[in-house]
């Protein structure tokens, strides 16, 4: 090996987004606006290759997700070998591909746990979010599949201004389904997301009922559910710590093998997007260029330098000060102490009454 | 069975056998040489007592088996050793880590 830079400490989770394609075409899903098609995907042989060097460099936890990561059927081999070598194996999947059979090979294959999303507790709504006619007792099934094996199952609810009221009749759903954990995450507003902005966004008074709704509903409830609750951080005061640093714990690689720090990563384009193709998943995770360039607060900005909070938040999210402020490289604007704050308040004060039509994610439905 | 359950003291606390709940275990980190609980969206580290006790879960043995373990290789009185057993197990078993 030759003479390397000072070795960051490995990453613990690899984020495997095996395909983008998918069913349904939720308006704020996490894939970039530039899908990947499935002749771009890679082939088997190369996941096992990047599952096998993620192991190796210390990866704990592998989450297999999409697009949809059911629509690949090489998944129970990808899953046992990564059991195989000693990883926490994750499927985050819309469930409307699942069955007892292919459920029973992944089972058998060695998977630990099921993240199964929902749009709504009501198939109506839920269903005009996902674009999908008859998703929601299919959702309702694959829930249940789960559940009577005994695998732990977490139900993901992304929250927006359509569903944030029945946010207590979610909570109910999970318990009376057997999940053991369930996500109330608000939308994240990036790539579809901040297209779908002024649609999705709810208000500040909405923000504060769903925040009270879990408050409530862990008193209620107590440990039996675990209830994780992810809000929009345009209501904050400060920046959340993006993926607990960039580059610091956790790694994704798209379905074509890109490698990034984080989903959104690929709309900074100061640096080459690594490619798992022609380097390892060790030497990009130490040495590209897109891995170091937000390493660390060496690259921070006053007032991020200077801040006492600068190694819990690391700075917060480089790809939303890109998306508001045209630089990744800026405090992140949700900050109070950013000078460009003013940009977020701006934003929430000229939220519509009404909602604009939604703006659907699928292949070559991406705003120019 | 009996009739009336015996209230939930140490001595019946020490019968119990306990084990992972399913989806979490405890791992031998390799390449940070450390023991991890892997569980459902995390990985967590125990710290080197509660590692040494969590070594020993392994869904066959009662409580008081590990306590007994515990006692015959470290340096403290057996009810110190069970207090800290049982508290560790109560507190584990509440963030759905272990189960009886």
């Amino acid at each position: 090996m030759n003479a390397m830079p000072p070795a960051a400490p490995p990453p613990m989770s690899l984020l495997a987004e095996l395909t983008h394609r998918c069913p349904l075409q939720c308006p704020y899903c996490s894939n970039p606006l530039a899908l990947d098609g499935r002749e771009s995907e890679l082939s088997t042989a190369e996941w096992l290759r990047v599952l096998d060097q993620a192991a190796e460099l210390g990866v704990l936890q592998v989450h297999f997700s999409g697009g949809e990561p059911m629509a690949r059927p090489d998944l129970p081999d990808l899953v046992r070998f990564a059991a195989g070598r000693g990883l926490y194996t994750n499927l985050i999947t819309s469930g409307v591909l699942l069955t007892e059979a292919n459920f029973r090979a992944l089972a058998d294959a060695g998977l630990d746990h099921v993240q199964l999303s929902f749009q709504d507790v009501d198939a109506a709504p839920a269903e005009k979010i996902g674009g999908m006619t008859g998703a929601q007792v299919k959702k309702l099934a694959a829930a249940r599949i789960v559940v009577a094996d005994g695998m732990p199952l977490t139900l993901n609810f992304v929250i927006h201004r359509g569903n944030v009221a029945r946010i207590p009749r979610m909570l109910d759903l999970a318990r009376d389904l057997g999940a053991r954990r369930v996500e109330i995450a608000h939308t994240q507003y990036y790539g579809w997301g901040l297209v779908n902005r002024a649609a999705l966004m709810p208000t500040r008074a909405q923000l504060d009922e769903a925040t009270r709704a879990v408050e409530d509903a862990r008193a209620r409830l107590g440990p039996a559910l675990a209830i994780d609750y992810v809000t929009p951080d345009y209501y904050a005061d400060q920046p959340k710590p993006c993926m607990g640093g960039w580059g610091r714990r956790f790694v994704n690689v798209s379905p074509a093998g890109r490698v990034l720090p984080c989903h959104a990563a690929e709309t900074i384009k100061s640096v080459a997007i690594p490619d798992i193709r022609t380097a390892s998943l060790g030497e990009i995770w130490a040495d590209a260029p897109l891995f170091r360039l937000f390493r660390g607060t060496d690259w921070m900005p006053e007032p991020c330098r200077g801040c006492a909070l600068r190694e819990k938040d690391w700075g917060g999210c480089r790809c939303q000060a890109l998306a508001l402020l045209g630089d990744a490289a800026a405090t992140d604007p949700v900050c109070a102490r950013s000078p460009a704050h003013a940009r977020i308040t701006e934003i929430l004060d000229s939220l519509p009454d009404a909602p604009p039509p939604l703006v659907y994610r699928r292949f070559g439905n991406a705003p120019a | 069975m009996t009739d009336q359950p015996a209230p939930a003291g140490p001595d019946t606390a020490e019968q119990a056998v306990v084990r992972f709940m399913r989806g979490v275990r405890l791992q031998h980190d390799r390449v940070r040489d450390q023991w991890v609980i892997q569980a459902p969206e995390r990985a967590f580290v125990p710290d080197p007592v509660a590692t040494e006790i969590l070594r020993l879960v392994d869904g066959q043995r009662p409580v008081s088996a590990i306590i007994d373990d515990l006692a015959a290789r470290f340096d403290a009185p057996r009810p110190v050793i069970a207090r800290d057993v049982l508290a560790l197990i109560a507190e584990l078993t509440g963030r759905q880590v272990l189960t009886t």
